[in-house]
């Protein structure tokens, strides 16, 4: 079943056309890979699905719904939650705040006014949780600003994952992370449940190819290769696109 | 550290007792003058209070918070003069006055950010003020409301009446510390916690689901109301109320006792309104150069501890126990 869906997407800056007719059908559970060279849309494709841009033209479905032009809060609520490329966290809150708010509002009680926010058990477990999951359990009491890259990059996925989504777009998440901790962080987006939908935008070979089970290619703005990874990874055209740029899938291809 | 954790509740336990106690004997050995002014302290706190709920817990910088303290004071005279002065009747009245008041202005300056909602809130409020001077029939035009009489509670015949400055005094003090009791609870809750969420990061709690407009509006109305009980308290207390409760040096003035005792603290704000209350009390029985006075005072806290009064005790704080710290 067809759970998210982009309808001849196309999306101008300006002057500078971003996007271009891109259509892209996700099933529910699968794991589909976007690669593509810097520039390529890939962020903005994201933004387009996640509600933070609104398409020139084109529509997005999610679950059959057209969400074209539902805000970001109300398609996070829908169960379609993202991370940022570039940590957009609460910086100036401690690591166990920064989840607690992703967890709070999850179990609809964000709106309590009365009781302190450390007295919910409920939340305090689950937010312990989701910190142990991410390796972030020492730093809960760190400002989000003080940890390091990798952890801040932990930190991200852990507040997406904290809303308990049912698809989830990760963009570039070991972006910055050294070797051991992109490792780490691929371990653990494979072992999240195999019924959450997941898009990863990823320039890690190793991970794109480990991960998923599909990959769409984008260049300058449109689909240029999509299918299995043997398929895309034989394409003569991402064979072109990516000869001499990028050594990683070179190696790869 | 847990040892250490609990010799500082039980300080801070003795500490409010202490205080409490000290508020409670201060207007049987006051003159009529001094317990004015703390009087006049206690109205203050509770509107700058308020007013840090926006600055400090949500940041939005509102600059017509005087809107609501006007809203407040006005409500209040009108009902008192023409109807009862029964605080059972007036004061559920003046609070759903100012939430209303503050729901309309929040609807449309929420739609704006940054500079712009400072603006606008400016312009509601001076639009308030050209209202109350303008509408005389109603609000008494530049000479405002006089002859608010004093409140009373009760139900039928059984009527109690706060006559004097020294009864007033404990209505004021009963308000601020349940206002106070209220907004702590507020900001430590979960409520409070997104209202913090929101200033760290307006996108990111989008993205978490958080329909953020709706708690901003909420924050607005119950700053509104806090504020609307200020100006109502401020009423009573003169007997009068004038179109300046509506002006931008009022907004002003509240404004510099949150930033002065410290944003994002709620203490701190009370504590602005005990040092920019009393500081001109005080300075201006030497020098008629109070507004400067209070102006450097004010560049110098900004300059040197942005972090306001609070910041300041913190730092004392922090210094003293550094022999224990682990
Ligand atoms: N907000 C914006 N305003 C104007 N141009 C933009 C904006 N966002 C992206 N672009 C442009 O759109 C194009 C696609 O950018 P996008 O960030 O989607 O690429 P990407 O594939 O994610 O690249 P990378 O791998 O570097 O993250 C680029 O040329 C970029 O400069
Ligand atoms: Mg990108």
């Amino acid at each position: 079943m067809t759970q998210l869906k982009a309808d001849h997407l196309h999306k101008d800056f300006g002057g500078l056309t971003a996007l271009v007719d891109v259509t892209l059908e996700v099933k529910s559970g699968e794991r589909r890979a976007i690669i593509g060279p810097n520039g390529a849309g890939k962020t903005t494709f994201f933004k387009l699905l996640a509600g933070e841009h609104i398409p020139t033209s084109g529509r997005v479905y999610f679950d059959g719904q057209d969400i074209t032009h539902l805000p970001v809060h109300a398609r996070a609520n829908l169960g379609l939650s993202h991370t940022f490329q570039r940590n957009n966290l609460f910086f100036d809150l401690t690591v166990f705040e920064n989840v607690r708010l992703a967890v709070q509002h999850h179990r609809r009680l964000a709106w309590q006014m009365f009781k302190s926010a450390g007295s919910y058990q409920a939340i305090n477990e689950e937010t312990e949780k989701i910190l142990s999951q991410l390796g972030l359990s020492d730093h809960r009491q760190q400002l989000a600003r003080h940890l390091a890259y990798g952890q801040q990059r932990s930190l991200e996925v852990a507040l997406a994952l904290a809303t308990e989504p049912r698809a989830l777009l990760l963009d570039e998440p070991t972006a910055g992370m050294s070797p051991a901790e992109t490792a780490e962080m691929a371990k653990f987006i494979e072992s999240l449940p195999r019924s959450l939908t997941m898009l990863i935008v990823e320039h890690d070979m190793d991970v794109v190819f480990s991960l998923a089970d599909r990959i769409t290619a984008l260049h300058y703005g449109q689909v240029i290769a999509e299918g299995s990874p043997e398929e895309v990874r034989s394409n003569p055209m991402v064979q072109e696109i990516y000869l001499g740029t990028q050594s990683a899938v070179k190696r790869h291809l | 550290m847990t040892s250490l954790l609990a010799n500082f509740r039980r300080w801070q336990f003795w500490l409010t007792l202490i205080g409490l106690i000290a508020l409670v004997i201060y207007p049987n050995v006051a003159s009529s003058y001094l317990i004015s002014l703390l009087t006049e302290v206690f109205v203050f706190a509770i509107f700058a209070m308020s007013l840090d709920l926006l600055l400090g817990y949500s940041g939005l910088s509102s600059f017509g918070h005087a809107a609501f303290f006007g809203l407040g004071g006005y409500i209040l005279g009108f009902v008192a003069r023409n109807w009862t002065a029964n605080m059972f009747i007036t004061l559920p009245i003046v609070l759903i006055g100012s939430a209303l008041g503050a729901l309309i202005i929040g609807f449309f300056a929420l739609r704006t950010s940054g500079l712009s909602f400072l603006m606008f809130t400016l312009a509601a409020s001076q639009m308030f003020f050209g209202i109350a001077i303008k509408w005389t029939a109603v609000t008494g035009g530049s000479d405002g409301l006089s002859g608010i009489p004093r409140p009373t509670i009760g139900v039928g015949d059984t009527v109690y009446r706060f006559g004097t400055g020294f009864q007033f005094y404990f209505v004021a003090l009963i308000f601020f510390l349940i206002a106070f009791w209220l907004m702590r609870q507020l900001v430590h809750s979960p409520f409070g916690r997104a209202l913090i969420g929101i200033k760290s990061n307006e996108a990111r709690m989008k993205a978490l689901g958080y329909n953020t407009w709706r708690y901003k509006m909420m924050a607005f109305t119950l700053a509104g109301v806090f504020a609307g009980l200020s100006g109502y308290l401020f009423a009573y207390f003169n007997r009068h109320v004038s179109p300046e409760t509506f002006y931008w040096t009022t907004s002003g003035q509240v404004m510099i006792m949150v930033i002065i005792g410290g944003a994002g603290s709620l203490t701190g704000p009370a504590l602005g309104a005990v040092l920019v209350r009393l500081l001109p009390s005080y300075v201006s029985s030497y020098t008629e150069r109070w507004h400067a006075i209070m102006g450097l005072v004010f560049i110098l806290f900004v300059l040197f501890a942005p972090q306001g009064i609070i910041g300041l005790l913190k730092k004392v704080g922090r210094v003293s126990n550094s022999p224990n710290e682990p």
